[in-house]
C-alpha cells in the first residue's frame, strides 16, 4: 500500500466508505478503521503515537524485539486490568441527535431543538471531542501544539511552525498497516489475531477474542478496537471480500484525491525478526530491503517453488508499490521506530514548497523561488523525519530532492521557462533520469484505476476453497449463518 | 434430607450441566465465549475492583486445589504452627481481598452508567453467588478453625468420593462439628460451590475456563494458510482435502 499525502485533500472520504460498510453497528461506532488526521495534531485516538502512554509496538531486546507493553509475562501480568489500554474518552463518545424532538416539540417561543445523546448511554451529553476534533488545525492550542512528534523539535522550530505567515499542515490518512511484524497477533493471548498467509491481510477471528484486549495496547497504530457490545475486538480487514475479487478496499476506491495505491510485493519471511531487531538507524533500509524484485529470476523461481500463483507473481511485477517504494524509493514507512514493519507506505508531504515570506510579510512568488528546493521547506525535516524514518532527516531529504526534480522537470515540459543546467542540477542532485522523472510523474498525476491497483483475484470462484470445502457445502447457503452479535448470557 | 440433596445429587446435577453446557457453548457459540471485558467503558474503578478480586479468587482457587490434589502435603505442612498460622492468614488475607475487589465492582457496575448499559441480569447472579461463596468462606474459617487442616482431612475424602461416583454425605456432618455457626457456613460454603460450577456455562464464569495458558507457549506470531498453494499448483491436487486424479478421467 502506499498513500500519497501531496495529492491528500483531507475529504474523509475513506472513513466515510469504510464506517458506512464494516462499522455502522452498535459497539462500533466510535470505530474508524479508516481515519484522516491533520498534522501537526494528536491524531485518534488522541496522542496515539505516544508510546510512554500506551506501551504499544516492540522494543529492542538485545538481539530480538520484545512487544513494549505486552507479552507472555506483561500480557498476563495486566490480563486483570490493562493499564496501558486506551478507554472510550481517548477516543470519544459516540452520539446521535434527537432529530424527532424538531418535529414534535410542541408550539413555543423558542427554537426546537434536537439535543445530543450519547450513543452508548442514550442520555443527553456535552459532546467534549470528536474523531476528527484536529481537522484543520482547529483548536490549534489543544490538538496541534501537543503533537508528539514535537519532542525532537526545539522550541523555536515549533513556535516557528505556528506563526501565521508559516502556518503549514498535511493530512495524515490512517489504516491498519498489516505489518509484517504485526505487534496485535504477538501479543494476543488467545491466539485469535493471524496473518493470512495469501494475501497478508491481519485478521481477528472472532470466535477466538476472549476480549483480553491486548491487540489494542500492542498496536502502536491504535488500529485495533475492542467492541463495548459483542466483547470482541475488531479491526480494518483491508476487504478482503473486495480483495479476493481483484478490487480494492473501499477507502481506495473511493479516494476522491487518488493518492491510494495498492499492489502485491514478495518478500522473505524468514528475515522478518532479523530486521525488526536491527537497529534504529538502519531501520529504513533493512526494512525495505526484504521485499524482493518480481523481476528477478532467482525470486519468481522461489516464489512459484512456494506455491505462490502465476497470477501473483505478475501482479508483483506491475505493482505500483514496488515502483514506489523500491523502484523509486519516494515511499517511506510511518514511524518505523515501533519496529511492527508495516506494509503501509507514505510518500512525505513535499508541498507547500514555496519559500518562506519576507521580512515584510510578503509572499515571495517569483517563479525562480517558487519551487525554491528542499532546505526552504516551510515544515520541518526534522518534523517529517520523525513521522517517517525515526529521525533520519536525510533519508527524507532524498526523497524531496526527487519529488522536487520531477516537478522541475515538469516545468521544463509545460512551462519551458527552465535553463537546462538548473534542470541537470536538480536532476544530478536526486540521482534520478528523466525517465524516471516521467513515469513518477505519470503514476503520480495520470494513473488509471488499474494502474494504481494492481490486484490478483483469490479467484472468486474457487473462493469457498479457501475455506472449506465445497463438497460439504453443495446446497446450502454460502459459509453457514453467523451469530448475531450479542454478549452472551 | 436436604444434605443428600445438597451433598449427594447437586454435585451431580451441577457437574453434568458443566460439562455438557461448556462444552456445547464452547463448540456451537463460539462468538460468546468472551470475559466480556468493560474496561473499556471504565478503567479507574476495574483496576481496584478487578486487582484484588481476580488475584485473591485466583489464589484461593489454587489453594483449594492444592488441598484437593495432596492433602497429605497440607497436612504435613499444617504440622508446626506457625506455618499453619501462615497458610491461614494468608488464605484469610486473600479471602478480604476478593470480597473488598468483589464489592468495589458491585459498586462499580451499579453506580455507573456506561457499565449498566453492557450488564445484564446474569452480571448480578454472578455477583450474589460470589458474594454469598466469599462471605461463607471467610465466616467458615472464623468460627471453624482450621480449615485447612479439616479440609485436607474430610473434604477432600468427601470430593473424592464424590468423584468416584459414591458419595460419602455423612463427612459433611463431621465437619466443624463443634460450631452451629461454622457447620451452617461449611454447607453453604460447599452447596454455593457446586451451584457456581452449575451456572458456569449460563454465565461470563466461561472466561475462566479458555483462560490463555497455552499462550506461555506459544510463538508470537501466527501465520494462517487457508489452503496449500503448493498442492494446488498441480491440478491433480486441485481439491483439497480429496484426492480426485484426473488422469482417469
Amino acid at each position: 500500500m502506499v498513500f500519497h499525502l501531496d495529492k491528500c485533500i483531507g475529504c474523509h472520504t475513506c472513513s466515510v466508505a469504510c464506517k458506512n460498510i464494516w462499522t455502522d453497528r452498535k459497539g462500533a461506532e466510535y470505530m474508524w478503521w479508516n481515519n484522516v488526521e491533520t498534522k501537526p495534531g494528536t491524531g485518534y485516538p488522541t496522542k496515539w503515537e505516544d508510546q510512554e502512554i500506551y506501551q504499544g509496538g516492540w522494543v529492542k531486546n538485545g538481539d530480538t524485539v520484545s512487544l513494549k507493553g505486552a507479552g507472555k509475562l506483561k500480557g498476563l501480568k495486566n490480563i486483570f486490568h490493562n493499564p496501558n489500554m486506551p478507554v472510550l474518552d481517548d477516543y470519544y463518545e459516540p452520539w446521535a441527535y434527537r432529530y424527532q424532538d424538531l418535529f414534535d416539540a410542541p408550539e413555543g417561543d423558542d427554537q426546537p431543538i434536537g439535543r445530543a445523546v450519547s450513543l452508548i448511554t442514550g442520555e443527553p451529553m456535552e459532546i467534549q471531542a470528536g474523531p476528527n476534533w484536529d481537522d484543520d488545525l482547529s483548536g490549534t492550542p489543544d490538538y496541534a501544539r501537543k503533537d508528539v512528534n514535537f519532542k525532537h523539535l526545539s522550541q523555536a522550530e515549533q513556535e516557528a511552525m505556528f506563526q501565521l505567515e508559516k502556518m503549514t499542515f498535511h493530512y495524515l490518512p490512517r489504516i491498519c498497516n498489516h505489518c509484517l511484524n504485526p505487534a496485535c497477533v504477538g501479543s494476543c493471548p488467545s491466539g485469535a489475531l493471524y496473518k493470512r498467509g495469501e494475501d497478508g491481510v491481519v485478521l481477528i477471528n472472532q470466535e477466538r477474542c476472549r476480549a483480553w484486549r491486548m491487540c489494542v495496547t500492542a498496536c502502536p497504530y491504535k488500529k485495533s478496537y475492542y467492541n463495548w457490545n459483542t466483547g470482541k475486538s475488531e479491526k480494518c480487514v483491508l476487504c478482503y471480500p473486495r480483495l479476493e475479487s481483484a478490487q480494492p478496499p473501499a477507502c481506495m476506491h473511493s479516494c476522491v484525491g487518488r493518492i491510494r495505491y495498492l499492489g502485491v510485493m514478495l518478500y522473505d519471511a524468514d528475515q522478518i525478526q532479523a530486521v525488526a531487531s536491527c537497529d534504529e538507524n538502519q531501520l529504513v533500509d533493512r526494512h525495505l530491503d526484504i521485499y524482493l524484485n518480481p523481476n528477478d529470476p532467482a525470486v519468481i523461481k522461489a516464489a512459484k517453488a512456494n506455491g505462490i500463483a502465476d497470477s501473483t507473481i505478475k501482479a508483483a511485477q506491475n505493482s505500483p508499490v514496488y515502483k514506489f517504494v523500491k523502484e523509486w524509493k519516494i515511499a517511506l514507512p510511518l514511524h518505523p521506530e515501533f519496529r511492527t514493519l508495516p506494509n503501509l507506505f507514505y510518500v512525505p508531504p513535499l508541498l507547500p514548497a514555496m519559500a518562506s515570506v519576507s521580512a515584510d510579510g510578503i509572499y515571495d512568488t517569483v517563479s525562480e523561488h517558487l519551487l525554491a528546493g528542499v532546505e526552504k521547506l516551510r515544515v520541518p525535516i526534522r518534523y517529517l523525519s520523525s513521522l517517517f524514518t525515526a529521525g533520519n532527516d536525510q533519508k527524507v531529504i532524498d526523497v524531496f530532492k526527487k519529488l522536487h526534480a520531477v516537478r522541475v522537470s515538469r516545468r521544463d515540459t509545460t512551462v519551458k521557462d527552465v535553463t537546462e543546467s538548473q534542470l541537470n542540477t536538480v536532476m544530478n542532485e536526486a540521482n534520478i533520469d528523466i525517465h524516471t522523472a516521467n513515469a513518477i510523474f505519470r503514476l503520480t498525476s495520470l494513473a488509471t484505476f488499474e494502474e494504481r491497483f494492481v490486484i490478483p483475484a483469490a479467484h472468486r470462484e474457487e473462493a469457498i476453497e479457501m475455506l472449506e470445502n465445497t463438497g460439504d457445502y453443495k446446497g446450502s447457503t454460502g459459509f453457514g449463518f453467523k451469530e448475531k452479535p450479542a454478549r452472551g448470557l | 434430607m436436604l444434605d443428600y440433596l445438597l451433598f449427594g445429587a447437586l454435585p451431580y446435577v451441577a457437574l453434568a450441566v458443566f460439562l455438557i453446557g461448556s462444552i456445547y457453548r464452547y463448540m456451537k457459540k463460539g462468538f460468546q465465549v468472551s470475559s466480556l471485558s468493560s474496561q473499556f467503558l471504565e478503567g479507574r474503578q476495574l483496576f481496584f475492583g478487578s486487582q484484588f478480586f481476580h488475584w485473591g479468587i485466583v489464589m484461593l482457587f489454587l489453594g483449594h486445589l492444592i488441598g484437593f490434589l495432596v492433602p497429605s502435603a497440607v497436612m504435613a505442612w499444617n504440622g508446626s504452627p506457625v506455618r499453619l498460622l501462615i497458610l491461614e492468614f494468608s488464605a484469610f488475607g486473600f479471602a478480604i481481598s476478593a470480597l473488598i475487589g468483589l464489592l468495589l465492582l458491585i459498586k462499580r457496575r451499579a453506580t455507573t452508567k456506561r457499565i449498566q448499559m453492557v450488564s445484564n441480569y446474569m452480571d448480578y447472579v454472578v455477583y450474589l453467588v460470589l458474594f454469598v461463596q466469599i462471605v461463607s468462606g471467610i465466616l467458615m474459617a472464623y468460627y471453624g478453625r482450621w480449615g485447612s487442616n479439616w479440609f485436607a482431612s474430610v473434604m477432600t475424602p468427601y470430593l473424592r468420593s464424590v468423584f468416584a461416583f459414591n458419595p460419602n454425605v455423612d463427612l459433611i456432618a463431621q465437619l466443624s462439628t463443634s460450631n452451629a455457626m461454622a457447620l451452617l457456613m461449611v454447607k453453604t460454603h460447599i452447596a454455593s460451590a457446586f451451584l457456581i460450577i452449575g451456572i458456569i456455562p449460563f454465565t461470563r464464569f466461561v472466561h475462566f475456563l479458555v483462560a490463555p495458558i497455552d499462550y506461555i507457549w506459544r510463538k508470537y506470531q501466527l501465520v494462517i494458510w487457508n489452503w496449500n498453494s503448493k498442492e494446488i499448483r498441480t491440478s491433480r491436487n486441485y481439491f483439497p482435502g480429496k484426492s480426485r486424479d484426473f488422469k482417469n478421467n
